[in-house]
Formats: structure tokens, sequence, C-alpha cells
């Protein structure tokens, strides 16, 4: 029986729900809790330069563990700034747990120096919040807090903690629940039998299917039951972008990503499907282009945790709410029992016909850009090279822009949680605080953050949180001197109208900045140089690497959704359309 | 379509607010909202009224029982129920004439006059919405100072009950 303070009591807690460690930024809320950090070694304490990269690497941690994240900001400016951090976990579904030092109790809503409602502020972006009121929940609450962000469809939960109930002179009781149950929460796993006996028979007598999946896959380790569902059935698969990797990027069943920058043959096999079995995906208006025109054929199975994802956008045929991983399997032993025949000559005349979609207009197949040659480096071929270089087994993260569909494109991503991305939100500074993040989880794999010279000044300052804590991620900044993904839109639809994408002659030397904060600078501009610079960046395992490349400024992503079209209707090109 | 939806919930720090802030955050509306404790003061029990087709309803169901506070979420329109609203209304009586008038009409409606000045009356009144509607119309005319209405509390018919 021990009576620890409330400060001691978090740090405790944390420790016995399994953390290790968590990313930060102290302040005058905070510094209890500060104190008990320094008092102990258990959970290490990793100080970023900004609190939005705290979430993020929390969140990039989480990403390609699966684990956790942890992040600890002060009150006020502190919780303001973690909110962008938290926004994207939520979009993502990602679980992380953040903790907000609050006012003191005694000054809740007297307009105190640094106080903000974190909890009010926060509300439309987390799973759940508390605010703890005496030292005695801390523990409980810690306990919670975990089990409702890792449980069910998870997401972000803030434990908002005012000073006085961390006060390092009133101690209490430590007492950790031993397991934790809560009559308002009880997430259900397994989908309905009889829902999934009749998606098995829609399955097995289709014609022109496509699975499609989603972020739901890699959250819940489920690529394996949907690589022996695929395989068993010999459907075609389509990844959107928070999906990839949930199937193998290489495998002959794989069409590439699908939605507003997805392969051709992924959208058009969409649009002719009989069938489409979507599991752990949510029908993002990114994926379906205009909703009215959505696979007109397709009879929809939806499997998801969640059920106000399942019919919310596109009305689902067979809804089955449960998790991917006990519907998956619970689909494979339906067919093996079955004694329904598959459709083989359908079967067969349709990979004929995506086959010839392949070859005509596929990223893979098809030329779908000019080559790359002297001062001219195609955005494209840098991820090619980069795919090359780490031999496909890198951990890739990225910013939001053009550099991170060209990164999804083609990157072919062979493993769950090896892509690392903003998909729901789309916050640009993600890119290089999530990289820390995986790289604090994996020292030994190779992480990259693609990003643009754009979305990287957003949370540049971290290059000194890598020093200090030796985390040697390598940058692959497509540098286009232009926000590329703005530029493409204001091409497309407003004239070349560059209305505040381009910036002049302002942009840093990258090289020197990154020699600045004791790291490794690179500038690539001819094409030639590329593969050994490369090389050479990734064979400096310790080092920080900032490689700034200069390529095509003028190059658009393709394929491109039109706007109000159906899934097929794309830009394949600057001048050819479907 | 109006909808009548009853939501037992845990009497927490913030519980409401985040059920207020899932209507407008999903732009939905709001029409009536009446809260209290229930016998157990750990819960409390919502009743809220929306307007919306089947499938929206549907769906805010769901977004409510996906709230972390929500015990049971039920849409009361889907079976048979009961509804009540009770209303205090203020009005204008101070001659014998209007006095007399508006006494007939309580006593129509079963409501009760609970206070008297030389100048108004105050009225109570309980019902379904168009009941209280329905007066309201009845006397606009002589005067209305003040209306105050609970909004609608609501129930289902028979055995069935919500409880934690
Ligand atoms: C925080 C934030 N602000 C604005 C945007 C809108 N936006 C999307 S892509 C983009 C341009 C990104 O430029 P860069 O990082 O250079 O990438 P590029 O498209 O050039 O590859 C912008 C401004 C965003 N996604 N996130
Ligand atoms: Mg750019």
């Amino acid at each position: 029986m021990e009576h620890l303070s409330g400060g001691d009591i978090l740090i405790r807690a944390l420790k016995d729900v399994g953390v290790t460690h968590l990313w930060g930024y102290p302040g005058g809320a905070a510094l209890h809790i500060y104190d008990a950090i320094y008092r102990q070694e258990d959970v290490v304490h990793l100080l970023v330069r900004h609190e939005q990269a705290a979430v993020h690497a929390a969140d990039g941690f989480s990403r390609a563990t699966g684990e956790v994240g942890t992040a600890l900001v002060t009150s006020g400016p502190g919780a303001t700034n973690a909110i962008t951090g938290i926004a994207t976990a939520y979009m993502d579904s990602i679980p992380l747990v953040v903790i907000s030092g609050q006012v003191p109790s005694s000054k809740i809503g007297q307009d105190a120096f640094q106080e903000t409602d974190m909890v009010g502020v926060s509300r439309p972006i987390v799973k759940h919040s508390f605010l703890v009121t005496k030292a005695e929940d801390i523990a409980s609450t810690i306990a919670k807090a975990y089990y409702i962000a890792s449980t069910g469809r998870p997401g972000p939960v803030v434990v908002d903690i005012p000073k006085d109930v961390t006060e390092p002179n009133r101690k209490v009781l430590y007492e950790f629940p031993s397991d934790v149950k809560m009559r308002s929460y009880q997430p259900s796993n397994t989908g309905h039998r009889g829902q999934i006996k009749r998606a098995v028979k829609t399955l097995l007598e289709a014609k022109r299917p496509v699975i499609y999946t989603g972020g739901g896959i890699v959250i819940d380790n489920a690529s394996e039951q949907l690589t022996a569902v695929a395989r068993k059935l010999n459907f075609p698969v389509t990844n959107t972008l928070m999906g990839l990797g949930g199937f193998p990027g290489t495998d002959k069943q794989f069409m590439g990503m699908l939605g507003m920058h997805g392969t051709f043959e992924a959208n058009t096999a969409m649009h002719h499907a009989d069938v489409i079995f979507a599991v752990g995906a949510r029908f993002d208006d990114r994926v379906t282009n205009e909703i009215e025109k959505f696979c007109p054929m397709a009879t929809i199975i939806h499997v998801d945790i969640d059920p106000t994802s399942v019919s919310k956008n596109v009305v689902a045929d067979i809804p089955i709410v449960g998790t991917c991983n006990s519907v998956l399997r619970e689909v494979m032993l339906l067919l093996e029992q079955s004694s329904i025949e598959q459709d083989h000559e359908a079967l067969k005349n349709w990979w004929e016909q995506i086959d010839e979609w392949r070859q005509a207009n596929g990223l893979y197949t098809a030329s779908r850009y000019e080559e790359s040659s002297g001062d001219i480096i195609k955005p494209q071929d840098v991820i090619k090279m980069l795919y090359k270089v780490t031999k496909g087994k890198a951990i890739v993260t990225s910013d939001v822009g053009q550099h991170q569909m060209f990164a999804a494109q083609y990157y072919l991503f062979d493993h769950p949680r090896q892509w690392i991305n903003s998909g729901g939100l789309g916050t640009m500074g993600f890119g290089l605080p999530s990289a820390m993040g995986a790289k604090f989880a994996f020292p030994d794999t190779d992480v990259a953050c693609v990003t643009g010279e754009g979305s990287i000044q957003m949370c540049i300052q971290e290059l000194s949180a890598c020093s200090q804590h030796n985390l040697p991620v390598k940058i692959i900044n497509l540098n286009n001197a232009a926000l590329g993904m703005v530029r493409q839109w204001q091409d497309m639809q407003y004239n070349s109208r560059y209305s505040q994408s381009v910036y002049e002659e302002s942009l840093p030397d990258f090289v020197a900045l990154a020699e600045s904060y004791g790291h490794v600078g690179m500038k690539v501009t001819n094409f030639d140089e590329l593969e050994d610079k490369m090389r050479e960046c990734f064979a400096m395992k310790d080092r920080v690497v900032f490689m700034d490349i200069c390529v095509d400024r003028s190059e658009h992503v393709y394929p491109m959704h039109m706007p109000g079209g159906s899934m097929r209707d794309l830009w394949l090109s600057k001048t050819e359309r479907t | 379509m109006k909808r009548i939806i009853s939501i037992l919930l845990e009497n927490e720090f913030g519980a409401l607010s985040r059920v207020v802030g899932l209507f407008s955050q999903r732009g939905y509306n709001i029409d009536t909202l009446a809260v209290a404790p229930t016998d157990d003061e750990t819960l409390s029990r919502l009743t809220l009224t929306t307007q919306g087709d089947s499938q929206m309803a549907e769906q805010i169901v769901k977004q409510l029982h996906k709230l972390i506070d929500t015990i049971k979420v039920v849409d009361l329109t889907e079976g048979p129920h009961i509804e009540r609203e009770l209303m205090l209304l203020k009005i204008k009586a101070q001659d014998n004439d209007s006095r007399t008038e508006l006494k007939s009409c309580v006593e129509i409606f079963r409501g009760h006059i609970i206070d008297v000045t030389p100048a108004s009356y105050t009225v109570q009144l309980a019902g379904d919405s168009e009941k209280l509607d329905a007066f309201i119309e009845a006397v606009s005319h002589m005067g209305i100072m003040e209306v105050v209405r609970s909004g609608v509390s609501g129930i289902s018919r028979g055995d069935k009950f919500i409880r934690a």
C-alpha cells in the first residue's frame, strides 16, 4: 500500500498500463507532472519542439506498432497546439492518449493565465475525454483512457488534469485497477452470423467482384486474413490511401490504390463491379467521387467495426458490424465449408478485362509520364528509386500534397504499418514527427519521410528533436518550389492563376539548414546522381539525412477523378481523359 | 417526420455537452431537449426531439450510441409511446370577460390556473406538443405575455422499459 502524489500516480499508472515513453513539452500547469517524470526512469520522456509534433510523433509510433501513443502537454497554448495532432489521429482512428495540464481547479472558469477549456475545445475530435478532479481518480482514469483509446474503433482520448490534482504534497493511496469495466462502453467484436453467411453466398456467386479495403485492415492487424480470403476467392483487391500495405502491393491480385488519385484499373473495375466487398473502409468522398454515380451495378457488402460508418455515405446491401479480423476469419471458415461453385468462366473474363485495363493505362505497366533525364527529375522516379534503394522495406511516412500521392502510387507496400500518412485530415507537417515516432519504435529499420518543401516547413523545428533523441530518419524532400497540389488544382480549375502557391525566392537552403542542426544535407539536381546519392544517404545509418531533390516543377498527379463524375471518370494526363 | 429519441446517459462531467455537440457537429437540429437525473442519480435521462427521415434517425441513434457516456439510445417514434410536455403560460386577464373565457379554455384543455394577479393569469398545462400548440392558438388573441415549455419527455407504451 503506497501513498503517492498525483504527479507520481500519473507516471506510475502510465507505467502500469504499459507505457514506456511519451512525447511532450512542459509548461506551468504540467510542472508537477514533469517533476514526477524527473524522479523516475521507467517512463522515458522525449522533448519535442512544438506540441503538434508531440502528438504526431506519438501517432507515428502508434501507426508503426499498433500500440497506444502517448503525449503530454501543458494547459492553454500547449493544449491548443496539440489540437491539430489530435484531429489528425481522430480522422484516421489512431489510438492515442493526450494528457494536458490544466489550471488549478479553483481557477477554472476564471480566465486564468493559460486557461483553455481543453475538454470543450477538443470535444468534436476525440473519442472521449476526461477532466480529472482528484488525485484518487488518476489511476482509474488512465486505465479507462487507454482502454477506450485502443478498443472498438480506436481514437484519441484526452485526459485533462488541473495542477492541484498533481500537487506533490498531497499523497493518496495508489491503486491501479486490475481491469476496466464500463457499463456505458462495451464494444462488440463479432459480426452477425446470418449476415456473414449472406455475404459469403454473394461473394461466391460474384461475376465481377472487387475487394476494397481501408485503414481498418491495418488497424485491426487483419492483413493476413484479408490476403487469405482474397487468394481463396481469386478476387482483385484495391486499397484506400489508408489501407495500403493491408494487401501486398506487389501481388498480382493487387490493382493499386483507388479513389481520386487511384489507378485506372482499380477505379474502372470498381465502376463495373457487380459485387463490392468493402472491409474496414468508409466510402470517403476522396474514394467515391460523385456519390450518386458511384458503382451503379454493385451489391455492396460493408464490414466495419463502427456502425455509424455503415450506410453513412453509401447504403450497404449487406451491412456487417464487427472487427475486420473476426469477420474475415468467419468468412474464410464459411468459404471452406461452402458447396457453392464459383463462376470460374466469369472470373476469368473479369481478370482478362482487368489485365486489359492495366496494360492500357496502368501505373505500373503503361508509361504514364515522361522519363527523367539530366536536370529533369520526375518525382515519380524519385519514389521508384527510394523503393529500389530501400528494397521496398522502409517505413515511409509522408506529408500532404503531390509527393504524398506519388509515394502512395509508386512505393509498393507489401506490409501493413509500412505506410504512414495523414489520410483523413490531410495534415501538412505530419511527416517528420510521425517518422520520429516510427524510428523510435524501429531503430533498425530505414524510416523515410517523403515530403515537399511546403509541408516540411510546417514542423521543420523537429530536426532539433531528432538530434537530441538520436532519431536518424531520412528526409526525402520532393522540392518542386511550390505548393504543388494547390498549383495543380489552380492549373486544372483556375486557369493557372497561381494565387499564393509559390514562394518567389524565399525558400531556405535546406542543405545548410540541415547542417545547422548537425545533420547531413544533400542537394540533388540531376537525375544521373540520384541513385548514388540516395544510396549514400541510406548508408549513413546513424545520421539524419535531408535529401533536397529538385523535381520537375510542372508535374501533376494522375490519374485524377473528374469532379462530379463517377469512379471511372478520370484525367490520365494533362491532355488525356477517359 | 418528428423523432423522439430517448437517451440514458452517465451523469458525468461533460456528458450532456457531448450529446448536444454531436447534433451541431453533424448538422442535425434539436427541436426540444429535456434532461434530469433518474431514480438512480448516477444516470440522466434525456428526451430529445428532432426532424428527420428514418435513415437520418438511424444515423443519429448510431452516432449517439457511439458516445462513450451513453448507455441506451432508443428512437421512441419507432413504436407505440407516450409523450408529455409541460407548459407554463402567463397571459393578460384584466376584465371579467377575458377571465371567464380563459377559465373555460383552461378547463377544456384540462389545465390549471396556478397564479393570479389583477392583471394576469398563469396557466399550467401538460400534454403532447400538439395539445400545447392548440392551447396557445386558442388563447393567443388574449395577449400572451410569456410561454415556458419544458420540452418533450417520452416513454414507451406497455411493459418495455429503458434501464441501465
Ligand atoms: C496544414 C495544412 N494546410 C494547408 C493544406 C492544403 N494543402 C494541401 S497540399 C498543399 C501543398 C503542399 O505543398 P508541398 O508540401 O510542397 O507538397 P507538393 O504538393 O508540392 O508535393 C496544401 C497547401 C493542408 N493539407 N494542410
Ligand atoms: Mg512542393
